[in-house]
């Protein structure tokens, strides 16, 4: 009898990273890093949480999954991020 | 491959400049990996969580509408009895929806018998997941689909429910309110709340992309101007006692936050719209006034 109870929806944890998002993008957001002053900002604003921190203390767009929303750009205290069309 | 450290994993399927995943990524990047998630349904839920995936890099549960707090209770109550509850967190994330309307009963509930767990309402002001009904959240004159401005209606009719106050009349040893456009002090409360013994309540104002109608970059920059207008207090009440409000510097007009939004549109075009932006700005006012902001 036990054997039929469904034990309910178990998923893997972060399995959400096989759906690459960035195929949503209409605009992508490009890095001006002469500007950038590497407040972390656009890191820490970034819905997708796909900005990520490298080595030089720069910060790199995972083009995986970002959907183009441009909250990075727009709350960029220095205009480091800027948006353009994206052609495929 | 995904290179990120956060706990709330990309790819989910989230509105580009979505505001709720914001809120996860903060409350996830506050409390650390040692804490249980309950999520009644919502756009937090179906977003993140489309079976057989999951955003989550902690473990997490789908409750209904209406036991949210009655299931975190639950897990409080289990981690107890096994022995088990150590410093690990339990933390319950409704929609304003699920928590404002229809979660209220059992949140009031679990308020009442005093399990320790946070509670934290992401309040995006109506049911977005399902097209923009008007909540309890609702602001005054704002337009939904259940609510729509027209030729015998200005919108919705009714103020937002005074939520926190509701909360802190339980007796919660901590409540707060905070706003995603504030990340650090979102997670401050939140990291907070989570570390007081006791049911704790944090109400996070979230602006939706979708269901205000504004460009999906703009969602940081609404909830600033909704705290800068007086319109979104920011403050802590520890034991009843107001323990810390976010001062604003330059108040602005609350035309500036309505006029950027798809939702209060109509009252730029509408006969009275002038009077009732003179009462939304009255609502600003007595925020600035009664919580000294």
């Amino acid at each position: 009898m036990s054997s039929k109870l469904c034990i309910g929806g178990i998923v893997e944890p972060g399995s959400t990273v096989i759906n690459k998002t960035g195929s949503w993008r209409t605009f992508k957001p490009i890095y001006h890093h002469e500007k950038c002053i590497k407040c972390g900002i656009c890191e820490l604003s970034c819905p997708e949480s796909c900005i990520i921190k490298t080595e030089d203390g720069y910060y790199e767009i995972d083009y995986d999954y970002c959907k183009g929303c441009g909250i990075c750009s727009n709350e960029c205290p220095r205009e480091t991020i800027e948006m353009v069309l994206e052609e495929k | 491959m995904n290179k990120t450290t956060e706990l709330f994993a990309p790819g989910h399927r989230g509105c580009a400049g979505c505001c709720d995943a914001l809120a996860a990524k903060f409350m996830l990047k506050a409390v650390g990996e040692n804490c249980i998630v309950v999520t009644p349904t919502g756009c937090l839920e179906v977003f993140s969580t489309p079976f057989p995936e999951s955003a989550w890099n902690v473990p997490w549960i789908h409750s209904l509408f209406e036991n949210t707090a009655a299931v975190a209770s639950g897990i409080e109550a289990a981690l107890k009895a096994l022995g088990r509850k150590n410093d690990t967190k339990i933390m319950a994330i409704g929609g304003d929806g699920a928590t404002i309307d229809i979660g209220i009963r059992g949140l009031s509930g679990a308020f009442e018998r005093g399990h320790d767990f946070t509670y934290v309402c992401v309040d995006n002001e109506a049911y977005m997941n399902t097209g923009v009904q008007r909540s309890g959240g609702t602001p005054f004159a704002a337009t939904t689909t259940t609510t729509p401005a027209g030729k015998a209606s200005f919108g919705n009719l009714r103020p937002k429910k005074n939520m926190p106050q509701i909360m802190l009349a339980h007796g919660s040893p901590y409540v707060a309110t905070t706003s995603i456009a504030y990340p650090k002090d979102m997670m401050r409360k939140v990291k907070k709340a989570t570390e007081i013994t006791g049911p704790t309540y944090v109400h996070v104002h979230a602006p939706c992309t979708t269901g205000w109608g504004f460009d999906g970059s703009k969602t940081i920059e609404l909830g600033r101007l909704a705290v800068q207008t007086a319109l979104w207090p920011m403050m802590e009440i520890e034991n009843g006692d107001i323990t810390g409000v976010h001062k604003i510097r330059n108040k602005r007009p609350v035309e500036e936050y309505l006029k950027a939004q798809k939702r209060f549109k109509h009252l730029f075009s509408i006969p009275d719209g002038a009077e009732i932006i003179k009462k939304i700005q009255e609502l600003a006012d007595w925020n600035a006034d009664q919580y000294d902001l």
